[in-house]
């Protein structure tokens, strides 16, 4: 198997999205009609000014253009770059209808932060008063970070607690390399650190400190833990050598030093992780990778764009197709997937119809490393334990303007409420939670 | 196809488009380049007595990523020895005999002075001769150019002593940095100028570096006012061009300038009477080969309007433009937005409602008259969630949410949401019968007395 390191592994991850150079940048936002009400700012989860931030560009506010930006999300340089633009702000632009060519904003963006971040990261100073209430955020991913940010701003005491060593959450571990960088994520954090939040990082809740001391030091908390590792949907087999989940893979070749790669790899899946986790396979060695979807194309749901990726790194699709088992050598390693072929039935309650199997078309797929991407498990055991706080299919259940839970001294964003979105809508329900969280303080205190 | 051939004021071109007198037409071997690639004609660089130069010269406006909007000089007349520029002239003459070349003239104010450089231009083989009256920087603080431009005695006595040597028609070069570019034209019918050029460079300062704080262009540390032409003084040529051509005392033929840079302007400035064009900033910016496509584009459009010579369609606008108090006030047209059209920008609506009369609303989906302010506001607190558009729309169809409607009973008709649309033919404005005859503002005073 071949074995890269960091630098190794680094190489083979171009940025999908390249910078602008600052005349191109300038010839783009020139482009920009300055929309009234724009579409694309309504597009946006955490409703970015963004023909606002376009106009500063083009007039060389740059800072400005930057500034914005984070006012309205604090994590505009990692949404900047990972974003599915084209089902948000870019598929809302109105040039689509004019002349085919919506601007290009998540690069228009990009331009903006790496401006800001190249220049000191300076938020300007608030002369906020401080207030005396503290509030402790659960998990150090998008959702926690936008909370804090806005909080901390508005002159709370923040906490973050977070069980691995550094925070950003999916940022740092979890989003593919040609994406975002784990660097650029913890500019991000630095950032977020840098308006007075603490960070309490390899610290468990639940475990290294317990819930009820959260409960009895802060005056609120705020749940944005995410989700838990893949799924492993009774496939027969997990945990033998050359079986690695999607999320533990890409943590590995981002954060981790060394990485093994299989010359055949089965991906398990159909959506936008098992394609990152695909190309990750490919760009990392693999001579051939395949994605088994029990499902057609035309149900999977990766996004189109993430899709086409997949075929131009040269991934094959396996459509319709159940992998049940997985068969071990004398070495105890992977050697193939016993496979099913599924046939698609009436619609079941996704709206999708749903697949069966086909009795008798049983095959053998052989293959050195299997990774299922099959979603990830919810928080279930953490979350039952927070009092009061009602779930619905192992999701909080909030109100989707305040985040806040059936506990009032619980709130709650991101993957953890709704079962696995973007960044961007993390950063959202981050944000509105914290707006939420300080009028309500304000209320009770003042 | 369009007889372009020009006689203007008894000058002879292929066509009607000359080299203003400037930069591109500083010397013989660049006037030769442009007459082969199809120019008709060029007034040379305005010659008179040696002058030494600064560096920088130039300066410029940009719109919008677009260069050169606005283009601003501080150089003055030629920097080349004159017997130069006559022996090339004179070379240019005989390689080139069908193509109009007249020399540009500036000569402190002796009688002596002028009547030697015409002469001396004559000789050398010019068509015609051109009095720079209008150059607004440097020369006029020596008492020339505009200094002589904006005085109509000057004016008058100066080309009264030209036409006193010349043998070749006269024009007379107007500056627009007057009050009323009239009062100089009428002194120069009076002393018999045979045609007139319209404008020169408009007095200006185009910015300020804002790190240095020093205007452009920068000499050293300093700046000087300098002359502003490009596409941003057509309008106000054409207007200048027009007051012009439709007095009496003042209409001698014209050839029209500031800010054409093709074939459109070519044929407005003619619409209002001009009888040749002049271009030098266009060709400062893309050099001489413009040319092509304003001869093309000119006789593809007589073509099309049935116009055979440029005699057909000179002046033809002129009876259209009349003072304010003759328009009819019962003339009445709205705005009307063609949905199928509409990109959903919105910019009509902010533009009707911050900038003009509050008639466009957003209530097609739903009855919601309110303010932008307040639509805004709203959108801000709405719920989005990724994927915004799933399932997908047709990303070809605007939602009715997005389309403005005009009021039509507020509609004051004012054109404003048809300006800023960038989409054309999306708002048109279109003729209301109210069934009142045409009535202006003089007759309905002469009417209440």
């Amino acid at each position: 198997m071949p074995s890269l390191n960091r630098q190794e592994i680094a190489g083979h991850f171009a940025e999908i999205h390249p910078p602008f150079t600052q005349q191109a940048a300038l010839a783009e936002a020139n482009r920009c009609l300055f929309c009234f009400d724009a579409p694309c700012t309504i597009a946006c989860p955490t409703h970015i000014d963004v023909p606002g931030f376009i106009k500063k560009i083009s007039t060389a506010n740059l800072r400005g253009s930057a500034l914005t930006i984070l006012d309205s999300n604090i994590l505009g340089l990692s949404c900047s770059r990972v974003c599915p633009v084209e089902v948000l702000c870019e598929g809302s632009c109105v040039l689509h209808r004019y002349n085919q060519r919506p601007i290009e904003i998540g690069r228009l963006q990009r331009h903006a932060m790496d401006h800001f971040y190249d220049t000191g990261a300076k938020l300007p100073v608030r002369n906020r008063k401080p207030r005396m209430r503290s509030i402790a955020c659960v998990g150090a991913g998008p959702a926690s970070l936008a909370c804090a940010a806005e909080l901390a701003r508005r002159g709370y005491s923040v906490t973050v607690f977070d069980s691995r060593p550094y925070a950003g959450g999916l940022n740092t571990y979890g989003v593919a390399e040609y994406k975002l960088r784990p660097d650029d994520s913890l500019k991000e954090v630095e950032l977020v650190h840098s308006l007075g939040v603490t960070f309490e990082l390899n610290t468990e809740v639940g475990v290294s400190v317990p819930l009820e001391t959260l409960e009895q030091v802060y005056d609120l908390i705020f749940l944005g833990l995410g989700l838990g590792p893949t799924e492993s949907l009774g496939l027969k087999g997990v945990g033998v050598k050359g079986v690695v989940d999607a999320l533990t893979l890409i943590a590995d070749y981002k954060t981790a030093g060394n990485i093994q790669i299989g010359r055949r790899v089965a991906v398990i899946g159909g959506g936008n992780t098992a394609i990152d986790a695909a190309c990750a396979a490919a760009r990392l060695g693999a001579e051939e990778v395949l994605i088994l979807y029990r499902r057609g194309r035309d149900q999977m749901p990766a996004f189109e764009f993430e899709f086409e990726r997949a075929q131009s790194d040269g991934v094959r699709f396996h459509w319709l197709t159940v992998a049940r088992s997985v068969k071990t050598g004398g070495d105890g390693r992977v050697t193939a997937l016993e496979c099913v072929r599924m046939d698609l039935g009436a619609s079941d309650a996704s709206g999708r119809r749903a697949p069966t199997a086909i009795a008798g078309s049983e095959f053998l797929l052989e293959c050195d490393m299997v990774i299922p991407s099959i979603g990830q498990t919810r928080l279930v055991e953490f979350l039952s334990r927070c009092r009061n706080v009602e779930l619905r299919d192992g999701c909080v259940v909030t109100d989707p303007h305040t985040g806040r839970t059936t506990n009032p001294m619980f709130y709650a964003g991101g993957d953890c409420v709704n079962g696995g979105l973007e960044v961007v809508d993390a950063a959202a329900g981050g944000k509105r939670a914290a707006i939420a969280m300080a009028a309500h303080l304000e209320e009770q205190h003042g | 196809m369009a007889d372009l051939s020009t006689k203007f004021a008894g000058i002879r071109s292929p066509n009607p488009f000359w080299l203003a007198s400037g930069p591109p037409a500083n010397c013989g071997e660049q006037v030769m380049r442009a007459f082969d690639a199809g120019w008709g004609g060029a007034v040379w660089k305005t010659l008179g007595e040696p002058i030494v130069n600064v560096s920088s010269r130039y300066s410029s406006v940009d719109w919008n990523g677009q260069r050169m909007m606005g283009l601003n000089n501080i150089e003055l007349i030629t920097d080349r020895p004159l017997d130069v520029n006559l022996r090339e002239i004179a070379e240019v003459k005989k390689r080139y005999p069908n193509h109009a070349v007249i020399a540009s003239l500036m000569v402190e104010s002796k009688r002596q002075a002028w009547h030697d450089i015409v002469r001396r231009s004559e000789d050398a083989g010019s068509d015609g001769l051109e009095l720079n009256f209008g150059c607004p920087h440097g020369m006029s603080e020596r008492g020339m150019g505009s200094a002589v431009g904006q005085v109509p005695e000057y004016a008058e006595m100066i080309t009264g002593w030209v036409k006193e040597a010349a043998r070749t028609p006269v024009l007379v070069k107007l500056t627009p940095n007057v009050t009323d570019i009239r009062a100089i034209a009428r002194a120069a019918k009076r002393a018999a100028a045979d045609g007139l050029s319209a404008i020169n460079t408009i007095n200006s300062i185009t910015g300020i570096d804002l790190d240095t704080l020093v205007p452009r262009p920068f000499v050293n540390h300093a700046s000087s006012h300098g002359g502003y032409c490009g596409p941003a003084v057509k309008p106000i040529a054409l207007h200048m061009i027009q007051q012009i051509a439709a007095d009496p005392d003042s209409a001698l033929p014209i050839s029209g300038i500031g800010g054409i840079s093709g074939w459109r302007e070519a044929a407005e400035f003619m619409l209002l009477g001009a009888g040749t064009v002049q271009v030098c900033t266009a060709v400062m910016h893309y050099g001489f080969r413009i040319v092509e496509d304003m001869i093309d584009g000119l006789s593809n459009w007589m073509d099309s309007k049935g116009f055979a010579t440029l005699d057909d369609f000179r002046g033809r606008s002129l009876p259209n433009l009349t003072e304010w108090q003759h328009l009819d006030l019962n003339y009445k047209i709205i705005a009307r937005i063609h949905p199928e059209k509409c990109i959903g920008c919105c910019l009509c609506y902010v533009a009707c409602w911050d900038g003009a009369h509050q008639c466009i609303h957003m209530d097609r989906a739903g009855n919601r008259h309110v303010a932008p302010q307040t639509l805004e506001a709203e959108s801000r607190r709405s719920l989005a969630f990724t994927p915004v558009n799933v399932p997908a729309p047709d990303p070809n169809l605007t939602p009715p949410h997005r389309i403005p409607r005009v009021d039509e009973e507020e509609c004051v008709g004012c054109n404003l949401c048809m300006l800023v649309c960038p989409v054309d033919g999306c708002i048109t404005m279109e003729r209301v019968d109210n069934g009142l005859p045409s009535q202006s503002w003089s007759q309905r005073m002469g009417e209440s007395r």
